[in-house]
Order: structure tokens, then C-alpha cells, then sequence
């Protein structure tokens, strides 16, 4: 089975979620390309399972679910924190780790 | 009950007050800390009239457990009761109870009431602690338990600068006569191998030859212990500057008991010191110097509480001057007359100061015979005492320290005439004091306790003049005279009872109460046969009181008669009236000895080593060299999210392009 079309789909939805984590200022929208990064991984690794016929590829996507939902009730926390303390939503303000 | 039974329970009340006055301090209410401090205090003179009754010509040791015992060496916790400790106890706990009465009202109104009685009770046990101990380390804990109730006590209002300052001082000086008893107990112990009294004095008869010189080095040794405790020359610096303390705190610690504790040490390591006369002499010869010396300054110190504080130095250099000179039963006569009639001086200055609400200057004083009739008669009471006049309780026992020194003859003859001459300054000061104070034109302070008010001053320091806070501090929003406050006259007139007639414990041939009482703890003395005969002994009574009544009327002629004199005098001799003042410069003597050049050690030490030295290089080094290393780490480290991401791809795909290169 060929899988090209599917990596290059993977790979293309990969990108743009890095892009988006490192354009975007948002949290929120941070968080969301984070989770298209996620799902890009997750769509190479079927597509490499259907292409060897065996499970394991599977099994990882759907760990890899498991731990997008993780991130996101973290990430989700931190954001609801900084709303409660009415700190800026902005990823550039949050710059108190500087060496 | 045994002897010792009793001395327990004197050591069980004062403690058990201290315990409950301390911890109920928030739910006690008004005077009731400071009665119950009273009744401790009570309980234990009760306690040592139950010693007195089962005392007899053997010394009792009891020991209520072992506090240390590692191979030959043991230390237990043990008391002794003899003559002498029984003699101690009922001074020390019958006077302090007087005191504690007064500052029941002297102290009302003061803001840590409570606190004080704590301190109180607790100086009380560390001292009873201390003559009750049978061996050398209870003895050094009691020693150290009194110098720190000393501190405390002086250190009292510790709002007022001058009174911590005083505080350390007096502290430091203590821990100089600490460390000369310990050592002083190494020594012993090194070489008789023994800790309590009686072990050592059967070793040092054993193992020293006479003015051997370890034991004349160990009685030094103690010798620093006693002048350190007793503010002898010349470590008597702290005891004038004590008097920033409350008053009552001045008649109790620094004047009636624990500034004897010297005397008493001397007395109760006389077979040492007899073994030893280099030793004995050099501590009369001190003693001898340091009555003329604080004598002297008595003559001029226009700071009434430091008249009577010098008086105290004076009047322990005569009972140095006697247990030094084996007459113990004179030193320790004079030690109870003198507890007497200078805590009643004392209790007399309080109740004046707080007339004149905190001042203490003479110069502002005056005219107070009609204002404070009850504080006259028992102060005037206080310095003929002291001034030794004919019958009266100083009378008796200061003579009979110097009829003694004579008896020894040879040198000790000398220390006697120097004696009679400070015993001539005393009577003038004394009673420069009284006339002072009392005679002359009433000030406004006098006048308007006449007509029934108390004065009120602002809150200030005495010494310097600042202004004083009002939380804690002399006077305080209330104070007292003796005149209108039953408890401090309840104190005051035992005390002038006991000033007039305590001589009689002590009439030369008539009585000699004290000395046959006494007489079994001494009585392995090698001087015990020398003994004046009374006819020698009246004759030089008499001597004394010519020279007492002398000496008040010369007083009478300079400060009632001619009262300008005093001021042409000080100006005639103005260089030797500022050599006294000031004390014979022996502050400003230990203070370009000691106190710069520590403060100079110190503040070098502090700018250079450590501001230069720890903190610049040591310090500064280390954090410079991971500094420097580490600022690649941090110029990486901005603390933007999106940057991290950045890198954390990069990353990846470099080890990812690394593989794919790799594996082609």
C-alpha cells in the first residue's frame, strides 16, 4: 500500500502546527497547534501501521491521544490561572524564566 | 526534719516562685505576682530558722543525686549545711524578703511587674544555690546563676540605653571572675582530685607544702572569682554603673547579697587561703586599697545611688580586708550589718528619687526632712550605721575587722590605720548625703509633696538626659514614696530596727554571739587563738567612734554650718576634685586598654576581612567564576516560549537530518 500521499498530508499538517506555535501569542490557539502537531504524528504513525500490518502503530496513536489530553487539561489550567489573575493572555509576558 | 531537709526546702521556695510567678505572668492580677514572691522568699527564711534550730558543730552534706561521675571524678548535687551556710541563708533570705516587700509597692505600676519577680525570685535561688553548695561545681553553677540575674535584673528597663550598656559590662566583668573560679577548680581539682570542699581541704593539706605555688596560683584564681563578684579593684568597675537597675534591685543584688558573695567565698575556702598567706595578704592588701579608693570617690559622685554604690565597694574592701586577715567572724559580722544597713540606704534612695521623680543628682536635692519624715529618720538611721557611730550596728563590726587586723601586727597594722582613715571619709559622706538631701531650703520637689503631691517629671534618662520611653523605664506613670505606701515601710523599719541594734550579735566580750555561733565551721583555723583581748577591743571601739562622730561633724560644719565651703574647696583643688569625680580615671583607663582596641580589632575585622576579604574575594571569586562561566547558558535562556520551541525544533530536526545522513 502506498502511504506517500498520507505522509505528505502528515507532514503538511505538522508544519503548520509548528508554525502556528511559534507565530502565534495566544495560548489558546498555542495549545491548538500544538494538538495539530499531535494529530499529524499520530496520522504518520497509521499510516506506517496499515503499511506493515501490525498493530503497534496503533496502539501509539492512541497513546499519544492520552497525552494531548493531559497537555491540554495542563495547559488548559495554566491559561484559567492567568485569567483568574488577570495577567495578560499573551505567551511573550510570561518571559520570567530569562536568564 | 534534718538539717539538710531544710536547706532543700530554702532552695525548693524561691525556685517553685520563680516557676509560677514566670509562667503566670498573663492571669496573675496586680500585686499578687509580686506577693507571691514574697511568700517564696518567706517560706525559705522560715525554711533557714528551721536550719538554725537543727544546725550544730557538724557539717551536713546531703546529695540529692549524681549529676556526673566518669571514673574517679564524681559531681554530685549535694548541699552543705554548716554554721556558715546556715549564717548566709538567713541573711541572703531574710533580706531579700524585706526587699521583695517593698518592691511590692515600689514596683507597682511599672509594666513588667511580673517579670521583675521572676528575676527576683530566680536571683534568690541562684544565690541561696550558691552558699548552700557543697562542691566546687554547684558552687560555679550558682556563681554563674547570680551574675546572670545580676544582668537581667540590671538590664531591667531595656529600653534605656545606658542600662543595657551597663548590663554587659556587668556581665563581662562576671564572666572574668567565672572563668578565674573555674580555673581555679581545675587547679584544685588536679591536684587533690576532689571537687567538694572537704576533699579538697583534706587533699591541700596533703599534697601542698605551704605557699606552694600552684595553691598560691589556685587561690588567686578564686581570689579573681571574689574581687570579679564583689567589685573589688580592679574589677569593681561594673558595680557604679549597676545602679541603672531598679532601686530595689540595687539594695538586693548590689549592695546586701550578692556582692558578698566574694567574702563568703574567701571564708568558706579558708583553709586554703591559710595554707596559702602570700595569697591571703595580696587579697588584704586589695581589700585595704579598694575601701580607700571607693572611699575617695564616695567624697565627691554627686549621683546619690552612686554614693551609696562606691559606700558598698568601700564597706566590702573592709570585710575582704577582715576574712583575708583570718577574722572571719568580723568580716562575715560586718557582711550581716552591712546587708541591714545598706539596704535600708537604699530603700531610703528610692523612695527619695521618686520624689523627686527620677532625678537622682544631689545637687537638685535638698530640704526633704519635712516632706519625707519617715524616709529621714530611717535613711539618717541607715548612714549612722554606716558612719559606724557609737552602739549602732556598724559600729560594732567594722572596729572589730580593724581591732583584728591590728592584733595580727606588723603590716596589717598599716591596712588598719588606712582603715581608720576611709572609716573617717565614710562617716563624712554618709552623712554628706543625709544633709544633702534633707537639710537646707526645700527644692519645689520637697514643697510640693509638702502639700501632698507627688512630683512629676518628664521621663528621662538621669545619666544622660535623653528622653526617656515611657513603656518601660524609671518612673513611669506612677511612683512611690515610702510615706504613702504601707508595704515599703513595713520593709524599711525592721531594717533600721536591725541597723540600730544588729551590734548586738557582735559586743565584744559582752555577747560574741555571732562569733561562738560561727565558731565550728572555723575552728580548724590556724589563727583561731588569735583573738584581741576585749579591754584592746574597747579602746579601739573607741577609737572608731571618735573618728565616726568626727567625721559627721565635719560633714555638719561643711554642708549646714558654711555651706558655700564646699564649692571654694572644689575649686581650690580643682585637679584633685576631677582626679575623683572621675573616679580616678579608671573608665577611661580600661576603656583606651580594652574597649578600643577590641572595637578597633573588631571593626578591622569587619571592613577588611570580612567586607574585603570573605565577602569580596571569597565570596565574590566564587560567584564571579560561575558568573563568567555560565553567561553562554543564560544568553540562551529569554524566557520566550516561542523561542524554546524554536530551538526544541531545531534540535529535532538536526538529530533527525543527522540519522538520515547517517543511514544513507
Amino acid at each position: 500500500m502506498d502511504i506517500t500521499w498520507y505522509l505528505v498530508l502528515s507532514a503538511f499538517i505538522f508544519v503548520i502546527g509548528a508554525a502556528g506555535v511559534m507565530s502565534r501569542r495566544n495560548p489558546l490557539v498555542v495549545l491548538l497547534c500544538l494538538e495539530l502537531m499531535l494529530n499529524a504524528g499520530n496520522l504518520a504513525l497509521i499510516a506506517f501501521s496499515r503499511m506493515h500490518g501490525g498493530e503497534a502503530g496503533q496502539v501509539f496513536a492512541l497513546i499519544v491521544m492520552v497525552i494531548a489530553a493531559c497537555e491540554v487539561v495542563i495547559g488548559l489550567g495554566i491559561i484559567v490561572a492567568m485569567y483568574r489573575r488577570r495577567l495578560p493572555i499573551d505567551v511573550d509576558e510570561m518571559s520570567e524564566l530569562r536568564g | 526534719m534534718s538539717a539538710t531537709g531544710y536547706g532543700w526546702l530554702v532552695l525548693a521556695f524561691p525556685l517553685a516562685g520563680t516557676v509560677v510567678v514566670s509562667l503566670g505572668w498573663r492571669v496573675l492580677p496586680g500585686r499578687l505576682p509580686g506577693w507571691i514572691a514574697s511568700a517564696a522568699i518567706l517560706g525559705s527564711f522560715i525554711a533557714s530558722l528551721g536550719m538554725l534550730d537543727k544546725v550544730d558543730a557538724e557539717a551536713h552534706v546531703d546529695s540529692a543525686w549524681t549529676y556526673a561521675a566518669t571514673g574517679d571524678f564524681v559531681a554530685d548535687v549535694s548541699i552543705l549545711v554548716d554554721p556558715l551556710s546556715v549564717f548566709m541563708c538567713l541573711v541572703v533570705s531574710g533580706v531579700s524578703f524585706l526587699i521583695h516587700v517593698y518592691s511590692v509597692a515600689y514596683m507597682s505600676g511599672d509594666r513588667g511587674y511580673t517579670r521583675f519577680f521572676a528575676y527576683l525570685n530566680y536571683f534568690v535561688f541562684s544565690m541561696l544555690l550558691l552558699v548552700l553548695a557543697a562542691n566546687f561545681v554547684l558552687l560555679i553553677v550558682g556563681w554563674a546563676f547570680v551574675g546572670a540575674a545580676s544582668y537581667l535584673l540590671i538590664s531591667y528597663w531595656y529600653r534605656r540605653s545606658t542600662a543595657t550598656h551597663a548590663g554587659i559590662k556587668a556581665f563581662v566583668m562576671n564572666v572574668i571572675g567565672d572563668v578565674g573560679l573555674v580555673i581555679a577548680a581545675f587547679l584544685l581539682f588536679n591536684e587533690t582530685g576532689a571537687l567538694d570542699y572537704f576533699g579538697v581541704f583534706a587533699g591541700a593539706e596533703e599534697v601542698f607544702s605551704p605557699d606552694d605555688g600552684t595553691l598560691v596560683a589556685a587561690c588567686l584564681f578564686l581570689l579573681v572569682g571574689a574581687f570579679a563578684k564583689s567589685a573589688q579593684l580592679p574589677l569593681h568597675t561594673w558595680l557604679p554603673d549597676a545602679m541603672e537597675g531598679p532601686t530595689p534591685v540595687s539594695a538586693l543584688i548590689h549592695a546586701a547579697t550578692m556582692v558578698t558573695a566574694g567574702v563568703y567565698l574567701i571564708a568558706r575556702m579558708f583553709p586554703l587561703f591559710e595554707l596559702a598567706p602570700t595569697a591571703a595578704d595580696i587579697s588584704a592588701i586589695i581589700g585595704t586599697a579598694t575601701l580607700l579608693f571607693a572611699a575617695t570617690v564616695a567624697l565627691v559622685v554627686t549621683d546619690l545611688k552612686r554614693v551609696i554604690a562606691y559606700s558598698t565597694i568601700s564597706q566590702i574592701g573592709y570585710m575582704i580586708l577582715g576574712v583575708s586577715v583570718a577574722a572571719y567572724g568580723a568580716g562575715l559580722f560586718h557582711l550581716m550589718t552591712h546587708a541591714f544597713f545598706k539596704a535600708l540606704l537604699f530603700m531610703g534612695a528610692g523612695s527619695i528619687i521618686s520624689a523627686m521623680a527620677g532625678v537622682q543628682n544631689l545637687d537638685r536635692m535638698g530640704g526633704f526632712r519635712k516632706a519625707m519624715p519617715f524616709t529621714f529618720i530611717t535613711f539618717t538611721i541607715g548612714a549612722l550605721a554606716l558612719a559606724a557611730f557609737p552602739f549602732t550596728s556598724g559600729f560594732f563590726s567594722k572596729d572589730e575587722i580593724l581591732s583584728y587586723a591590728i592584733e595580727r601586727g606588723g603590716g596589717f597594722v598599716v591596712l588598719a590605720v588606712v582603715g581608720y582613715i576611709a572609716a573617717f571619709m565614710t562617716a563624712f559622706y554618709a552623712f554628706r548625703m543625709v544633709f544633702r538631701v534633707f537639710t537646707g531650703d526645700a527644692v519645689p520637689e520637697a514643697r510640693e509633696l509638702e502639700d501632698g503631691h507627688l512630683a512629676h517629671g518628664e521621663p528621662m534618662n538621669p545619666m544622660t538626659g535623653e528622653p526617656e520611653d515611657t513603656e518601660v523605664g524609671f518612673p513611669g506613670p506612677e511612683h512611690h514614696v515610702a510615706e504613702w505606701s504601707w508595704p515599703m515601710k513595713a520593709a524599711m523599719a525592721p531594717l533600721a530596727l536591725l541597723s540600730l541594734i544588729g551590734g548586738i550579735v557582735g559586743v565584744p566580750a559582752l555577747t560574741d554571739t555571732l562569733e561562738h555561733f560561727l565558731e565550728p565551721t572555723f575552728e580548724d583555723s590556724r589563727y583561731a587563738e588569735v583573738h584581741p583581748s576585749s579591754g584592746t577591743e574597747w579602746a579601739e571601739l573607741g577609737i572608731g567612734g571618735v573618728i565616726s562622730i568626727a567625721g559627721i561633724a565635719l560633714a555638719y560644719v561643711m554642708f549646714v554650718r558654711r555651706r558655700g565651703i564646699t564649692l571654694r574647696l572644689r575649686d581650690r583643688f580643682s585637679a584633685v576634685h576631677n582626679f575623683l569625680a572621675h573616679k580616678w580615671y579608671f573608665d577611661e583607663l580600661y576603656d583606651a586598654l580594652f574597649v578600643r582596641p577590641f572595637t578597633g580589632a573588631g571593626s578591622f575585622g569587619r571592613r577588611v576581612i570580612e567586607t574585603d576579604f570573605v565577602q569580596g574575594f571569597i565570596v565574590g571569586g566564587a560567584t564571579g567564576i560561575v558568573r563568567a562561566g555560565t553567561s553562554f547558558a543564560r544568553a540562551i535562556q529569554t524566557g520566550y516560549l516561542r523561542a524554546y520551541a524554536l530551538l526544541l525544533l531545531l534540535g529535532v530536526a538536526a538529530m533527525a537530518l543527522y540519522f538520515l545522513l547517517a543511514s544513507s
